[in-house]
C-alpha cells in the first residue's frame, strides 16, 4: 500500500528511538534523570508510542516474529497477526475465559495479557496439544466423548482452561471442578458435560 | 486503547525513581501519567475502556524474582508485591496458619485471572461501578473530577453504605485487602525517595470530596511486598463472601474475621468488611464490643449492628445493611466453632 523503502527506514529509526528513550529511564539513577531528560528534551523528538515494536513470541514450540503495536494483546497477536485463530474472543475484557491459553503451563486470559510482555514465555493454544496426524490430547478426546459442547465457541478455552485445571490439582470433585472452571463461560450451558469429560481426562493425565 | 510507551522495570528503586520523574516530564500529547502493569487484570481491562489512560506502562512483572516469594516464620508472614494471587491462595502454610488470607483470594475472581494477578495488583484494584467503567456517563467524580456522580441517583445497587461521600459511593471491589485489614498488615513501598513501610489500613482513602485520589501512594511509588504479623487469631479466621451467584463474582458483602479467644471468652475480635464500604474497612468498635464476652447469637447480633451504626443506605442499596449485619454474624459464629 505505501512505498515500502520509504516506509522501513523510519520504522526502523522510531523503534530505536523508543528503546533507547526507554533503557535510559530504566538505566539512570535518581540524580541522573532530570538530567538526562533535559539534554533528551533538546537532541531528541519525544519517543513515538505507535511506532511498531519487534516482538517475539514462542507458541506451540515454535518462535514466531511479529512487528506489533504495542497495544496489542497476545490474543489479537495469535488470532490477527499469527492467524492461530483457536483461541476464541468472547468479552475481551477478562469475564468469559474464551481466550484461556497457557503461559508456561498455567492457564491465562489472552485478552489481558500484551502481546510484549509474553515475551521469553512459553505459550500454548489449543493448536498446540496435538499435532495434525497424532491423536488428540485426553482432554479433547473427553470433551467429544461427552458432548462437551453445543456452539464450541467456548470449547476451546474451555479446553485449554481443564488442563490447566487439572494440572493444578484442582479437579479432585465435581465440586471442585466446578468451581475452579467457573472462570469459563458457556453460552449454551454444556456445564454437566464439560464437569464429566474434566473428570474423565483428569483419570488419563494422571494414570 | 491509548497508545503508551512501554517498558520493563530492572530494579524497584530505579522503576520507582524512573515513574516519579516522568510525571514531571509530559511524554504524549501533554499526557503525564504513568503506571506499572502487574498481571494487567486491572490496568488492560480499564485502558481498554478508556477509563486509564496512561502515557507509559512499566512492566514490574519482571521484578518477580526479588519480590515474588512468600516467607512463613514464627515472626509472621511476608508476601511479595508480585507473588500472584493463586500462589498464595495455594499455599499450604498460609492455608493452615492465616486461613482468611487464603480464602479471601481462592473466593475472588477466576483461576485465570488468580493466575496473572498480584498481590500488588489486588489491593489497588478499580471499583466496579458501572458508571465509572462506562465513559458514555459523563458524571463521575471518580473518572473526571468535577463532573458529579451518576450514581447517587442512578442504580446504585452494587454501592457502599459505609465510608461515601457526596461525591462518591463506589464500593472497594477487593477482597484480600479485607483480610490484610483484619490481620494488620503493613505495606512495603519503594519511592522516589527511598523505601517506607506504612499500615496497609492506611494505603487507601476515603473518597471525600476527591475520590480520584483512591491511595496515599506518591506518583512512582511500588508496593514491593505486605507483611503480616503473626497472632493468636490468625489460625481462628475465616473469610465469609456473599454474592449474587456461587463463584466469580464480587462481594455485595463479605466480612472478614479472627479471633483470639481464651474458654470460649473473646480476648480479641477483628472484624473488616467488603462489598459495602469505600475503602477496605475495620469494624473497630464492633470488635471493642465483643472483647471479654463469649461469641453467641446475642452478642455477634450486637456486634454486627454496631458496624453498621453509621451506614447511609440510598435507594438501590439498602438490604446491604441487613445482608452486611448477617455476614458479620455468620462470620463470628462460624469462626468461634473452628478448631484451634
Ligand atoms: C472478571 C473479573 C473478576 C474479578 N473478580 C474479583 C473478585 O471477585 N475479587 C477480587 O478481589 N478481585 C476480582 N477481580 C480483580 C482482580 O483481582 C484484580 O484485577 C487483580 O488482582 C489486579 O492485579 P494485577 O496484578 O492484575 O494488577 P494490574 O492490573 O497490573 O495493576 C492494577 C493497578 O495497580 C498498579 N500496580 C500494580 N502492581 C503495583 C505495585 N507493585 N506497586 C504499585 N502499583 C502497582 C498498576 O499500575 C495499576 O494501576 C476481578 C477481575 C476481573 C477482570
Ligand atoms: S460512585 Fe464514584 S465511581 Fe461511581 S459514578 Fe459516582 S463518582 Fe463515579
Ligand atoms: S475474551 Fe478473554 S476472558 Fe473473555
Ligand atoms: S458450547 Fe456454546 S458457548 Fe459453550
Amino acid at each position: 500500500m505505501t512505498n515500502h523503502s520509504d516506509d522501513e527506514r523510519p520504522a526502523s529509526v522510531s523503534r530505536r528511538r523508543f528503546l533507547g528513550a526507554t533503557a535510559s529511564t530504566a538505566a539512570f539513577p535518581l540524580v541522573g534523570v532530570a538530567a538526562a531528560g533535559q539534554a533528551a528534551a533538546q537532541t531528541m523528538p519525544p519517543p513515538d508510542p505507535q511506532a511498531p515494536v519487534d516482538v517475539k513470541l514462542s507458541i506451540n514450540g515454535e518462535m514466531y516474529r511479529v512487528g506489533l503495536d504495542v497495544r496489542t494483546t497476545l490474543l489479537d497477536a495469535l488470532r490477527d497477526h499469527i492467524g492461530l485463530t483457536g483461541s476464541k474472543k468472547g468479552c475481551d475484557h477478562g469475564q468469559c475465559g474464551a481466550c484461556t491459553v497457557l503461559v508456561d503451563g498455567r492457564r491465562t486470559l489472552a485478552c489481558l495479557t500484551l502481546a510484549v510482555a509474553a515475551q521469553g514465555r512459553e505459550v500454548t493454544t489449543v493448536e498446540g496439544l496435538a499435532r495434525a496426524d497424532g491423536p488428540l490430547h485426553p482432554m479433547q478426546q473427553a470433551f467429544v466423548d461427552h458432548d462437551a459442547f453445543q456452539c464450541g465457541y467456548c470449547t476451546p478455552g474451555q479446553i485449554m482452561s481443564a488442563i490447566g485445571c487439572v494440572k493444578e490439582g484442582h479437579a479432585g470433585n465435581d465440586d471442585a471442578i466446578r468451581e475452579y472452571m467457573s472462570g469459563n463461560l458457556c453460552r449454551c450451558a454444556a456445564y454437566p458435560n464439560i464437569v464429566a469429560a474434566v473428570r474423565q481426562a483428569k483419570l488419563q493425565m494422571e494414570g | 486503547m491509548r497508545p503508551f510507551l512501554y517498558d520493563r522495570a530492572t530494579s524497584a528503586d530505579l522503576a520507582a525513581s524512573a515513574l516519579a520523574t516522568s510525571a514531571d516530564a509530559p511524554l504524549v500529547q501533554g499526557r503525564v501519567d504513568a503506571e506499572y502493569l502487574a498481571g494487567g487484570t486491572t490496568l488492560l481491562d480499564l485502558m481498554k475502556l478508556d477509563v486509564m489512560q496512561p502515557a507509559r506502562v512499566t512492566d514490574i512483572t519482571v521484578l518477580d524474582a526479588r519480590h515474588g516469594t512468600i516467607t512463613v516464620t514464627d515472626a509472621g508472614l511476608k508476601l511479595g508485591a508480585l507473588v500472584k494471587m493463586s500462589a498464595a491462595a495455594d499455599h499450604p502454610e498460609i492455608v493452615a496458619r492465616y486461613p482468611v488470607l487464603a480464602q479471601s483470594l481462592t473466593l475472588a475472581a477466576s483461576a485465570q485471572l488468580r493466575n496473572m494477578a498480584t498481590l500488588g495488583g489486588n489491593v489497588l484494584q478499580r471499583t466496579r461501578c458501572n458508571y465509572f467503567r462506562d465513559t458514555s456517563w459523563s458524571a463521575c467524580n471518580k473518572r473526571n473530577p468535577g463532573s458529579g456522580c451518576a450514581a447517587l441517583d442512578g442504580v446504585n445497587r452494587q454501592h457502599a453504605v459505609l465510608g461515601a461521600s457526596e461525591a462518591c459511593i463506589a464500593t472497594y471491589p477487593g477482597d484480600f485487602a479485607q483480610a490484610l485489614m483484619a490481620l494488620d498488615a503493613t505495606v512495603d513501598i519503594v519511592g522516589a525517595a527511598g523505601p517506607r513501610t506504612i499500615p496497609f489500613a492506611a494505603l487507601h482513602r476515603l473518597p471525600g470530596s476527591t475520590p480520584h485520589v483512591e491511595t496515599t501512594l506518591a506518583a512512582g511509588d511500588l508496593i514491593t511486598g505486605l507483611s503480616v504479623p503473626p497472632g493468636p487469631w490468625t489460625r481462628r479466621s475465616l473469610y465469609l463472601k456473599i454474592r449474587d451467584r456461587q463463584s466469580y463474582e464480587f462481594a455485595l458483602a463479605s466480612a472478614a474475621v479472627a479471633l483470639d479467644l481464651q474458654g470460649g471468652v473473646v480476648r480479641q475480635a477483628r472484624i473488616a468488611l467488603g462489598g459495602v464500604a469505600t475503602t477496605p474497612w475495620r469494624a473497630r468498635d464492633a470488635e471493642a464490643a465483643l472483647a471479654g464476652k463469649p461469641i453467641n447469637e446475642a452478642t455477634a447480633a450486637d456486634a454486627a449492628r454496631i458496624a453498621f451504626a453509621g451506614s447511609k443506605p440510598r435507594e438501590h442499596n439498602a438490604y446491604k445493611v441487613a445482608l452486611g449485619q448477617r455476614t458479620v454474624v455468620r462470620a463470628l459464629l462460624q469462626a468461634a466453632t473452628l478448631e484451634d
